[in-house]
């Protein structure tokens, strides 16, 4: 293959200096502390880093805004709720069905997903205020749609002028007596990043929906699945899975769910955390309030679902999931296996990078290391420290102005629902055999020694990793994907995937499998260099002259 | 059914938006940005919305689109963009090292008041402006207008670089408007065989459609340079094409720079495209030549061989009014019946035009400016079409209604070729054309009986 390999070998600190070397000083300083050598050891303490600060003005970030974490991430893919935007059209527009999250209408039919709504706000309404436009809107929604629920999202102007969205929510909601209208106060400048959003959301959703249900849902070993949202069909690979070990999932946050999932969510006794940037704070508040622990699962990888489906099955401690969970394994691996290590010729040895959102750069690990691949440089767009170094690090957490701005909820015990899962004798005897409950270590320790681990990267830091190190697969998002590509390396989006999943479970990791494979050793990055530019400096003449 | 829940029965909606025929001014403002040679857009803002523009441009183009932003948090907000702007200005030059930087605002830093030509000018004195660099601004609220008029801003605050000598240099300022670069290239090309020597602003040909080198360059080569901008003051006329892209620019350089201009339809179809052809050589006096005329003689040629299919047909289509506007009289001089015509661009001169455009045509029209595809929709269900023309959206009314659909527009982020296949101009048409048959043969053969399944056209 012509792409030529990297020939010098660079210390990660060599790297790093190469990489702050163009900065002015002051926004250098900032990204020495957010960009972090891996180099955690038992003898010593991990090294810290930097991270949910802000972004640095005229650097190029890969972030996006609170709005986008909050209607784009947790709302958007929930289908029967009305997701209308208060706003100048943009902000509606761009996040309408850009995330490919897949959902299923289900028997009743409601699906909203394919529609955008929007107040569509023009410059009276900035003057004098948008309230009786929203007004307005809610009600023409009402009257069009009759959906269950109407959510209201608010953006940059909204907040600036002041309207307030919950109070016309409220009078909106006492209105119609039978549709469920809220707000979220998710302007995109607050906050760094999406994560903002992500808890807005989350406790919006914790507040309005949460609970609604008061019937609980039939079946057995009944979980929540949070922080899952369905990209490309990863939950509804999930929801096989599930179901063929007799799991019954209530409400998956927030990927092909619905109004009905999120109300009942009150009725699992378990809650399994996926993604745990995004929603570890309904995690927690659902413990707090309705007493239903939580454990950090992952089904990127088939190792890793076999272990999210174990540690799954001992929580419930029955012998009969326990046999299921076991059987379903037993008979899921070997075509698992079998691509994988058809796969694994072609793939070991090979490297990534991983630059996404706020777990994925860490779950994707798994699937690379099932292929024999080396992930050597990663990091979160917008993760906080803990995903890096793990949830101990939270009660020494720095609260900034800018987390200060979003809303805290104060959850407590419910009086009448309050029902702890487990009798304290039986937590602790899971965790005496090694069980661990609300823990979460961190992408740290799961990368090698002397890797580099960077917070918040950007595209002029993206292209100079790029060059020096010279991945064979560069995983991150729309906006790097072209660049990363100019530069001759296959990239994958691991936002969208590109048009292709799922990637979870176990026929995700097939999926998966091939489609590395694919990328890593497509004949395209050979043809690069036409035959005359390889060596331009060839005077020989053809016989015939 | 995707659209399950868009009822046939049409009611007046006074506040709500329901799918979109437009977005919002600085993706227009971005995109014209990058049409300007080593330039850096910047969107003076909060960070999602430069995100949000910058992903919607990669997805249509498939090309790296950078652009920096002010990422205002809250402080920002409460206090003033300026800090943020002033030290982006300073990061911009150190790190990517652009000529030019065109900053445009964001709804956010147009309620809070920034004034950007202030801003400039602080950043200036300060030395954060290297020498022999430019940076250009333009507001694009976004409660105003669409991505349409952040477009024209854009360009115009191009325009407002023009620096007149006194002495006329003989070229002629082209404003292509919302094309794609391909588009602007065929502009070139045709400006090229009619033998005018011309300053077409923006051009993003060569810069949204780089090769794949295993190289990257942040500014490709293309693009119009400072110093071309800067002549357009000395140009002999201008040409903008399209009233809502084009036509301020060339107001402001006819009325401040004595550069007379002429406000075209966009050359799409036969008719506009002989107008632009013939404008442009009246402008630059001189002579068409027949090669421009034989490609003129294609287009009919094929339109004469294929009017059969085309005649009668019903078509609905949505989109941005200049595009709009020459598609009308093109789907019109085919013998083809535009009945659903709607922009999200507000504009009542929009309406009166597609109504003149339709007069005594053998169909009604219903057009909407300030409209949206809901509209389109519900029209559909009401009475439905042959053919729909417009962005990707536009696919899940094609799939719920079974209607073949021609993807045009802005954006399409499920299709390529748009991006080097051009639709402007003689050539362009044939393209329309062919694509349009296609779509209405695959559809014959799709759906004719066995009996009546034919070879030959
Ligand atoms: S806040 Fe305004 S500029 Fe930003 S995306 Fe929304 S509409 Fe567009
Ligand atoms: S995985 Fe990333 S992109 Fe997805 S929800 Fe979590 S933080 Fe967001």
């Amino acid at each position: 293959m012509a792409k030529t390999k990297k020939v010098v070998q660079f210390t990660a600190t060599d790297i790093k200096e190469e990489l702050l070397k163009k900065y002015p000083p002051k926004v250098a300083r900032k990204r020495a502390k957010q960009i972090m050598i891996n180099e955690a050891t038992e003898a010593e303490p991990a090294p810290e880093i930097v991270a949910n600060v802000r972004t640095i003005p005229g650097i190029i970030t890969m972030r996006g805004c609170t709005y986008a974490g909050c209607k784009g991430v947790i709302m958007g893919p929930t289908r029967d709720i009305v997701n209308l935007v208060h706003g100048p059209i943009g902000c509606s527009f761009y996040a309408w069905l850009t995330r490919r999250n897949q959902t299923d209408a289900g028997t009743d039919g409601e699906n909203y997903m394919p529609y955008c709504f929007s107040t569509d706000m023009q410059d009276q309404d900035i003057i004098f205020g948008g309230e009786k436009k929203l007004e307005a809107a809610i009600q023409e929604a009402y009257d069009l749609f009759h959906p269950k629920g109407i959510a209201v999202f608010a953006t940059c102007p909204v907040g600036l002028i002041g309207d307030d969205i919950h109070a016309v929510a409220k009078k909106m909601k006492a209105q119609f007596g039978d549709c469920n209208v809220f707000a979220f106060s998710c302007e995109g400048y607050k906050g760094v990043s999406q994560s903002a959003g992500h808890h807005i959301a989350n406790n919006q959703v914790f507040t309005h929906l949460v609970g609604e249900n008061e019937v609980a849902p039939e079946g057995e070993y009944k979980i929540n699945l949070l922080g899952e949202y369905n990209i490309g069909g990863d939950g509804f690979e999930i929801d096989r899975v599930f179901k063929k070990c007799g799991i019954t999932n209530i409400a998956t946050f927030s990927g092909n769910s619905s109004y009905d999932q999120f109300a009942s969510a009150q009725h699992a006794d378990l809650s399994c955390v996926m993604c745990h940037r995004s929603i570890n704070y309904v995690a927690d508040m659902l413990e707090t309030k309705y007493g239903i622990p939580w454990i950090k699962v992952n089904f990127i990888g088939a190792e890793a679902t076999a272990k999210s489906l174990r540690k799954i099955a001992e929580y419930f401690g029955d012998k009969k999931l326990i046999d299921r969970v076991e059987a379903v394994i037993a008979e899921e691996m070997p075509e698992v296996l079998a691509v994988s290590e058809d796969v694994k010729t072609r793939t070991n040895g090979k490297t990534a990078m991983m630059f996404v959102g706020g777990s994925r750069a860490h779950h994707y690990n798994e699937l690379f290391q099932e292929m024999g691949m080396k992930t050597i440089s990663a990091g979160y767009e917008f993760g906080h420290r803990d995903d890096y170094e793990g949830r101990q690090v939270i009660p020494d957490l720095k609260v900034d102005a800018d987390s200060r701005n979003i809303e805290e909820i104060t959850v407590v015990a419910d009086e009448k629902l309050y029902n702890p899962r487990k009798t304290p004798e039986e937590i602790k005897a899971l965790e005496d055999a090694g069980y661990e409950f609300k823990h979460y270590d961190g992408l740290n320790p799961d990368m090698d020694k002397g890797s580099i681990i960077i917070d918040d990267l950007n595209q002029y830091e993206a292209e100079k990793l790029v060059e020096l190190l010279k991945p064979d697969i560069f995983c991150a998002g729309i906006k790097e994907k072209f660049s990363i590509q100019k530069l001759g390396v296959p990239m994958k989006q691991l936002h969208s995937y590109d048009s292709g999943g799922p990637y979870a479970g176990f026929k995700g990791a097939v999926n998966f499998y091939k489609e590395i494979d694919r990328l890593v050793n497509s004949k395209v990055w050979s043809y690069m260099k036409a035959p005359w530019q390889e060596s331009p400096e060839l005077t020989g003449k053809f016989v015939w002259e | 059914m995707l659209l399950r829940h868009t009822p046939k029965e049409v009611k007046e909606r006074k506040a709500l938006m329901i799918n979109p025929a437009k977005t919002c001014q600085p993706i227009g403002a971005m995109y014209a940005a990058l049409g300007i040679k080593g330039c850096l857009p910047h969107s003076h803002g909060s960070q999602g919305c430069c995100a949000y523009h910058r992903s919607t441009l990669t997805r249509h183009y498939k090309e790296p689109i950078s652009a920096a932003t002010s990422s205002f948090t809250e402080g920002a907000s409460v206090f003033g963009g300026q800090a943020n702007l002033v030290q982006a200005i300073n990061n911009i030059f150190t790190v990517y090292e652009p000529d030019v930087i065109a900053v445009h605002t964001t709804c956010l830093s147009e309620t809070i008041g920034d004034d950007l030509n202030q801003i400039r000018d602080k950043a200036q004195k300060e030395g954060k402006i290297p020498e022999g660099k430019t940076v250009i601004g333009a507001p694009t609220p976004s409660y105003v207008g669409s991505h349409v008029t952040g477009f024209s801003n854009m360009v115009k605050a191009m325009a407002q670089l023009a620096e007149p000598s006194g002495k006329k240099n003989g070229k002629v300022n082209i404003i292509p408007g919302w094309v794609e670069p391909c588009d602007m290239a065929e502009i070139k090309r045709i400006a090229g065989l009619i033998g005018v020597d011309i300053t077409l602003f923006p051009d993003t040909s060569g810069v949204l459609d780089a090769p794949l080198t295993g190289e990257y360059k942040m500014f490709p080569d293309g693009g119009v340079t400072i110093p071309e901008l800067k002549a357009s003051g000395d140009a002999i006329g201008t040409l903008a094409l399209g009233e809502w892209c084009s036509a301020d620019a060339a107001r402001w350089l006819d009325s401040k720079c004595k550069v007379p201009c002429t406000v075209l339809d966009m050359p799409f179809g036969l008719a506009a495209t002989d107008r632009f052809v013939d404008v442009l050589r009246t402008v630059a006096g001189v002579s068409v030549p027949d090669s421009v005329a034989v490609e003129r003689g294609q287009l009919v040629d094929m339109i004469s061989d294929m009017h059969q299919y085309f005649y009668g047909k019903r078509v609905a289509i949505w989109g941005d009014p200049d595009q709009l506007i020459s598609m009308t009289e093109f789907l019109i001089s085919l013998d083809m019946q535009p009945v659903y015509v709607v922009t999200g661009t507000p504009g009542k001169k929009f309406e009166a035009r597609i109504k003149e455009l339709c007069e005594g045509q053998p169909f009604e029209v219903k057009v909407k400016a300030k409209g949206d595809m809901f509209d389109v929709h519900q029209w559909i269900k009401n009475e439905s079409v042959d053919l729909l023309i417009g962005n990707t959206y536009g696919k899940y009314i094609a799939r719920d209604e079974d209607i073949p659909f021609l993807r045009w527009g802005f954006p399409i982020l499920d299709r390529q070729g748009h991006q080097y296949f051009p639709t402007v101009g003689y050539k362009g048409g044939l393209r329309l054309l062919e694509k349009i048959l296609t779509l209405f043969l695959d559809r014959k053969d799709r759906d004719d009986p066995e009996q009546t399944f034919e070879l030959v056209l």
